[in-house]
């Protein structure tokens, strides 16, 4: 697959990453202060704006192989799923409520879908029809 | 080209990794000063070493080793990397937060406060060049290997990546370990 046939995924995937963790570095700092949550709603808008725009160029990327994308990324959504149910599960524990609840655990949902659709991507990205690739585990 | 026999992912590393995450879940659940600093210090320690030994040692060596010697290596190495990092990252930084929340460290009335938020965004862009090119590329190379007829060029772009990126988590660790010690201080 040719590399200028391809769009920045990585690049975009990293900008969303570093908004949503902006997003909770913000609130993370101003524990236990109630602060105004717009910010970080902005952050995690345009961090979920970038996970669409990703996700839709990547959509319409001519001969991209999606069975092997889907067959590195699934294993990576299990994981990274189970990593942000573990930090979701802090959030609970330490009493987090609320609109900042709300907007983390979106942040989550982002990080959880982003981070396996980026190795999901590197994978197929150098995916040769002629060679039989192995499988994860 | 020939290369060793591997698994992507070890079957034996995912049973300690499921046993360490079930150690943090009951060292979260319990809130107890000893089990978080100890899944803390010891996680971070893991990291932080991990992370400069193959950020500044590792990484140039595997630079100027021939290809068949890279690849051999690589093999042994990239998979236990696969399950080591992700559950001494996630060790390191659960428990950490837990363990501010109870000393109250992560509080923004925390005399340190400044050099807390400081480690905050040091660990984000870690966690951000971590996620975004270290980890894909670590389980792409590994993909690469495994098939036939592993592709060079490939691989060799791969490592690279994943050179540069671990040298620069590397670095980034000098300034965790001068940031914990001012806030240990």
């Amino acid at each position: 697959m040719s590399e200028r046939s391809l769009p920045p995924v990585t690049e975009l995937g990293m900008a969303s990453l570093a908004l949503i963790v902006a997003g909770g570095i913000y609130l993370a700092s101003h524990l236990p202060q109630r602060v105004p949550l717009a910010p970080a709603i902005v952050l995690l808008s345009l961090s979920a704006l970038l996970l669409a725009v990703n996700l839709s160029m990547l959509a319409r990327v001519h001969g991209f192989p999606w069975r092997r994308f889907f067959e590195i990324a699934r294993w990576a959504l299990l994981v990274y799923v189970t990593t942000a149910g573990l930090i979701e599960y802090t959030f609970l524990q330490d009493q987090v409520r609320g609109g900042a609840l709300i907007v983390l655990t979106l942040s989550l949902a982002v990080y959880a879908v982003h981070v396996p659709t980026l190795i999901g991507f590197t994978v197929a990205r150098y995916y040769e029809p002629s060679a039989v690739a192995g499988t994860v585990a | 080209m020939e290369r060793p026999d591997f698994q992507i992912v070890p079957r034996a590393g995912i049973v300690a990794a499921a046993v360490a995450v079930v150690v943090l879940v009951v060292a979260i659940a319990s809130n107890k000063l000893w089990p978080l600093d100890f899944l803390h210090v010891a996680g971070g320690a893991a990291w932080t070493i991990i992370d400069l030994f193959v950020g500044l040692v590792i990484g140039p060596i595997i630079g100027r080793m021939s290809i068949p010697a890279r690849i051999e290596f690589t093999t042994r190495f990239m998979p236990k990397m696969v399950v080591i990092m992700p559950i001494v990252v996630t060790l390191t930084l659960a428990a950490g937060w837990q363990l501010g929340n109870k000393l109250g460290t992560v509080q923004s009335g925390y005399t340190n406060h400044a050099w807390v938020v400081a480690s905050f965004i040091v660990v984000g862009v870690m966690a951000i060049v971590a996620l975004g090119l270290l980890e894909p590329a670590n389980i792409a190379v590994l993909i690469e290997l495994k098939k036939p007829q592993p592709n060079p060029t490939v691989i060799e772009r791969l490592m690279k990546r994943f050179i540069y990126s671990a040298g620069i988590t590397g670095v980034m660790q000098i300034a965790t370990l001068v940031i914990m010690t001012k806030i240990a201080s």
